[in-house]
């Protein structure tokens, strides 16, 4: 399972290296919305840095369901569908490297939107630890719960406007508890961030658990 | 279930439906007296309490319905048995009907009380995000699609949101704790009369949803009956502008191999 979670997380990631759509236009894309939230908020008053950690995971929800489509925009061309579901790759496998390569492209776009709050919003950052377990449990369960819904809405002709409706109200306890995290690391309340990675945590391991079980059946339809 | 073309009820209605129909209105009569006449306005928030024969009922009948939703989905997966899938997307729409009066009802109930239509208190927050929630399961339910695919899809849409659900009502009682208390303390301190008002409402909630559900069961029963009777009709019409007296496969093979 996991020798074929690594074949297709490595083809997913090669072929967003040589296609640099990542690179090119989700990222892009992601610093836009912090420069768009900036024109929305007024940064004279404050308010930016109050609301930096909802802003920057409001950021990483966008560019997921981006990164999500992405991923699966390549399978559905030319019957790769078909030949993903032909080649004899454990089903449990190809969730674990389609997640596994999404994750990874979402962890490199936090990268981007971290240092980019630290320049736009004039953030600090703290509280080092919380702040990366966060983002790693959340990158996770976004990734996991973005490539179930990616699979089944990636052989229809309404995806594009369908998997923000699935997908969004989904994770939305992953932006509630991530920028709570982010608050508690940043310093701006005194509620303990730890809990909220617990819930992460807890929301990353149901939907790993159930693409684990699930894709294949959800892979067979057409 | 070609056999039951000739038996194709006029109307989804029964005796049963009808029965239960009329005593849901008059459950509704009954529900009406006691909760504006009989029982007294609450110490604390007067008239404006009498909201919770309502609100209550269709919250509990709404939590039915997505349950049923669930376990219909379970089913299907489990027995692929179309009488459950038919429950699971019937259920889910009733459900839908209901999580809107829920809302509905409650932000009538928050203006006076809170003195706001809305107010990001956990629960509600948790019934917006399951009012979506599920409606994403009836929207990818509506997506053309093979009956076996589109059950499946659907049943998976169902289980996916069923798993989130606890998530999210944990994560929104965590972010919005200090409001939960006043919902739970005016239920816990009700007694007597107000009490029997407020179970006579469930069961009353409880029967329009079933009355509700077994309609719209019937309706999509009908509707999938529909497709596969619409096929074949399509299929011999066209069979019969190619000219081919009968839609016998068996004597059309014969035909064309003669």
């Amino acid at each position: 399972m996991f020798r074929d979670a690594a074949l297709v997380a490595g083809k997913d990631l090669r072929v967003e290296w040589r296609s640099r759509v990542t690179i090119n236009q989700v990222a892009p894309f992601a610093v836009l919305v912090l420069i768009l939230f900036a024109f929305a908020l007024d940064p004279d008053r404050g308010v930016l840095q109050q609301a930096t950690a909802g802003l920057f995971w409001v950021a990483v929800l966008f560019s997921a369901l981006l990164a999500v489509q992405r991923a699966f925009a390549i399978e559905s061309v030319d019957g790769n569908r078909d030949a993903l579901r032909l080649s004899g790759l454990d089903p449990a496998g190809i969730f674990l490297g389609k997640a596994s390569a999404v994750a990874l492209e979402l962890a490199g776009l936090e990268a981007l939107l971290l240092v980019g709050v630290v320049v736009l919003y004039s953030t600090t950052l703290s509280g080092w630890l919380l702040l990366v377990t966060t983002c790693v449990v959340a990158t996770i369960g976004l990734a996991a719960a973005g490539s179930l819904y990616g699979v089944l809405a990636a052989g229809l002709r309404v995806r594009e406007t369908l998997l923000p409706l699935l997908l969004l109200p989904v994770v939305a306890p992953v932006l509630l508890g991530a920028t709570r995290a982010f608050e508690a690391a940043f310093g701006q309340t005194t509620a303990d961030g730890w809990s909220w990675v617990g819930l992460l945590t807890t929301f990353a391991v149901i939907y790993v658990a159930f693409g684990v079980l699930a894709f294949g059946s959800l892979l067979e339809e057409s | 279930m070609t056999e039951s073309e000739a038996t194709v009820p006029a109307h989804t209605g029964s005796r049963t439906t009808r029965l239960l129909g009329l005593a849901t209105l008059v459950g509704i009569a009954v529900v009406l007296v006691l909760g504006l006449v009989v029982t007294g306005p609450d110490a604390v928030q007067g008239d404006a309490a009498r909201l919770i024969y309502l609100h209550v009922p269709v919250a509990v009948a709404m939590n039915v319905g997505f349950g049923l939703t669930t376990l219909g989905s379970v089913m299907w997966l489990w027995k692929k048995s179309r009488w459950w899938d038919t429950v699971a997307v019937s259920a889910c729409e009733v459900g839908l009907v209901y999580t809107g009066l829920t809302l509905v009802t409650g932000m009538v109930w928050g203006r006076p009380t809170w003195g706001v239509y809305w107010t990001w208190d956990a629960r509600l927050t948790t019934f917006s995000l399951l009012f979506l929630l599920y409606l994403g399961y009836l929207v990818v339910r509506h997506l053309p699609a093979e009956t076996e695919v589109r059950n499946r899809r659907s049943a998976y849409v169902a289980l996916l949101a069923f798993v989130d659900v606890p998530i999210v009502y944990l994560s929104v009682s965590w972010w919005r704790g200090l409001h939960q208390s006043a919902t739970l303390s005016l239920s816990s301190t009700i007694s007597g009369l107000m009490l029997f008002t407020l179970m006579t409402g469930m069961i009353v909630a409880l029967m329009g949803f079933a009355w509700l559900l077994i309609h719209r069961f019937r309706v999509a029963w009908l509707e999938d009956e529909l497709d596969s009777v619409g096929l074949e009709l399509a299929i011999s019409e066209r069979r019969a502008e190619a000219g081919m007296t009968s839609v016998n496969v068996p004597a059309t093979v014969e035909a064309v191999v003669r």
